[in-house]
């Protein structure tokens, strides 16, 4: 075990997964020479030459498209867009043909892709440098999605989306690239996509989380009177709806936590789950403490729009 | 804009010259035959396809009436290792490598036996969003190259899509990468009802390549031979390590746009009548005709041939059964996730 932060663990799981499967290349604007404005690629360019961590052109569209081209040559592309939202001009690559293009041939051609971003607000960066993208991603079919909240899983998570078979976007909090640190295993890695993680264990409040929400919720959970379980779904699709039920059927209270805006979010998805499946065991109304339905703010007033410890506090209070 | 028969005359020449190696571009009498069955083929495909649509066999279908030289012409100069990446204008490109009618006609009756496996007959899925495949035959080419393959993708869309993002994106990824990539556009005049000059202000859309730092070259898009030369000379060009280059094959759009389309409120009429009557395929028998190289027989057995492929593939489309709904789900994911059957 070493420990590493939570961007180390990810140069590391792409180390470890070039070094194990010459298929798999490295893509993206800046990833090659520069080893990626987080440095997550850092090593790979010299390590594995410059046709397996390839500096490409600024154009995202472009990027994610040419993957779809490379993965019908037979690579396994992990593309980094460089913030969350300037993935945006890729959506119409991944909506219309990542999510697809197996489909389209009647499941006879692969695209195991991997989508890496750093994504999420508080760092005090320019405008669109702070996006919650996770909604739009999974909302499209044909995409996996997975986003760790400590250095173990952003290893164990990414080398499972590297070697997933299907379309998998797997996105960082920025957050916590650096200040999250912790034990990660050495060598292969992996965490099964679609296995949510305990956090730690409690009875009478479930707090469900992401990213780096999960940090705000473990403090949320320090501060308060009662006794709460965190789950860190680690995984949107698949999701692991067994944990997220059973802890629900235990504590019959949930506060859901993102920094997305609130409407249409994962939480909204995660709140229709358990009034679906759980009603009976609830104790209250599913709450959620979300963004707002605004642009993402300028840094010096970001700590208005994010979740706060404070106001998870006061959600876990209202209910019990 | 130039004349569409601005270099029609280049047939002409080739036809008449008598250097064996000039005279019809170099191709031998079975090429040239080849070449004719494939345009007979695709035309075909599209006359037979605009009627099975109006007796309600197969959905809205986008016609390619006329388009059949470039299509043909620019994939001749391909070999079997190389890819073809076709936009929906193109449905029935595959026809040229042995796909069969019925599941191309299939894909147009929205049955999910019209899915196809690209590797098979190396050609991609039909792109239906404008230009979004044109950095997949960029990604292709290059993905190729690093392996150490010898294989060529060529890229078909029409003149509207180069004011597409993607279309900028895919040609400069390939030319970044020096990737073998050959980018044919169809240059109709008319998207939609859209025409060229509300669509851009440069004077050529080979020019485009300029900018790109590739060579960029302009065709009759009517002439079959022109356009071989062009694409066999940037299909060279690619396999040689010479990047890619942009085609513009012009001509004037002489059908609807679609089956669900009606150009007569927006296209000049007579100018597409004159079109019809100097069709590409008309064109190139009589110039065949004339060089003792084909027959009226053999033009005869050549559309027997193409309407009997068509006649049997409708009726294998027709004689399939229903799709099974479970296909709904079966290929969204390799190892899809538990709950994505919760509708």
């Amino acid at each position: 075990m070493a420990e590493l932060t939570l961007v180390e663990a990810v140069n590391d799981a792409l180390h470890t997964e070039l070094a194990r499967d010459e298929d798999v290349m490295v893509l993206g604007e800046d990833v090659g020479r520069a080893g990626g404005v987080f440095r997550a690629t850092a090593g790979l360019r010299d390590r594995f030459g410059p046709d397996r961590c390839v500096d490409t052109p600024l154009a995202e569209a472009g990027l994610l498209g040419g993957a779809v081209g490379l993965c019908m040559a037979g690579w396994r592309p992990v593309v980094e867009m460089q913030y969350d939202a300037f993935s945006y001009p890729s959506l119409n690559q991944l909506i219309t043909h990542v999510g697809r293009y197996r489909w389209r041939t009647g499941g006879r051609m692969q695209f195991p892709l991997t989508i890496r971003m750093p994504y999420g607000g508080g760092v005090r960066a320019p405008e669109l440098h702070d996006d919650s993208p996770e909604a739009y991603y999974v909302h499209t079919p044909g995409i996996k999605v997975a986003i760790p909240s400590t250095p173990a899983d952003a290893k164990g998570l990414l080398a499972a989306a590297i070697r997933d078979p299907d379309p998998v976007v797997v996105l960082e909090p920025k957050l916590v690239y650096r200040t999250s640190r912790g034990e990660v295993p050495e060598g292969e890695h992996v965490v099964p996509l679609g296995e949510a993680r305990i956090v730690r264990g409690g009875s009478d409040v479930t707090l469900i989380a992401y990213g780096a929400m999960v940090p705000v919720c473990e403090q949320a959970a320090d501060a308060v009177a009662v006794s709460c379980e965190i789950v860190d779904i680690r995984s949107l699709r698949p999701l692991d709806e067994r944990t997220i039920l059973a802890s629900v059927a235990k504590t019959g209270r949930v506060v859901i936590v993102h920094e997305a805006p609130r409407t249409a979010g994962f939480g909204a998805e995660l709140a229709a789950l358990i009034a679906e499946r759980a009603i009976f065991d609830l104790h209250g109304p599913v709450l959620r403490v979300t963004g707002y339905d605004v642009p993402y703010p300028y840094w010096t007033i970001e700590d208005a729009y994010m979740p706060s410890v404070e106001r998870v506090v006061a959600a876990v209070e209202s209910l019990t | 804009m130039p004349s569409p028969f601005w270099c029609e005359l280049a047939s002409r020449r080739m036809a008449t010259d008598t250097r064996s190696d000039v005279r019809f571009g170099g191709l031998a009498d079975a090429d040239l035959l080849e070449l004719h069955r494939r345009m007979v083929l695709l035309r075909t495909y599209d006359e037979r396809s605009v009627v099975y649509h109006r007796q309600g066999r197969i959905g809205t279908y986008a016609i390619f009436w006329n388009h059949e030289a470039i299509q043909a012409g620019a994939t001749f100069a391909l070999d079997d290792e190389d890819w073809i990446f076709p936009s929906y204008r193109e449905s029935a490109i595959g026809l040229v490598r042995g796909l069969p009618a019925e599941t191309i006609l299939q894909w147009w009756r929205g049955h999910p036996s019209g899915w196809w496996n690209p590797a098979d007959w190396n050609v991609a899925s039909i792109s239906v969003p404008i230009a979004s495949h044109v950095p997949h035959a960029a990604g292709l080419a290059w993905g190729k190259k690093l392996r150490g393959e010898n294989a060529v993708a060529m890229a078909f869309f029409g003149d509207g899509a180069t004011s597409e993002g993607e279309f900028h994106e895919g040609v400069n990824l390939a030319a970044v990468m020096n990737a073998p990539a050959v980018f044919i556009c169809n240059n109709n005049q008319w998207a939609i009802s859209t025409p060229l000059e509300a669509q851009t202000r440069a004077e050529s859309l080979a020019d485009k390549a300029v900018g790109y730092g590739i060579p960029g070259v302009t065709v009759d898009g009517l002439d079959v031979l022109a356009v071989y030369g062009a694409a066999r000379e940037a299909v060279e060009r690619a396999r040689s390590g010479g990047g890619p280059t942009l085609i513009e094959c012009v001509h004037y759009r002489a059908a609807p746009h679609a089956t669900a389309d009606d150009p007569r409120a927006y296209i000049d009429v007579a100018r597409m009548e004159e079109e019809r009557a100097n069709e590409c395929l008309g064109r190139f028998e009589r110039l065949l005709i004339d060089a003792g190289v084909l027959t009226a027989e053999r033009v005869d057995a050549a559309r027997k041939d193409a309407e009997d492929l068509m006649r049997a593939g409708i009726a294998a489309a027709e004689a399939e059964p229903p799709a099974d709904p479970e296909l709904v789900f079966t290929h969204a994911y390799v190892d899809p996730p538990e709950n994505f059957r919760n509708g």
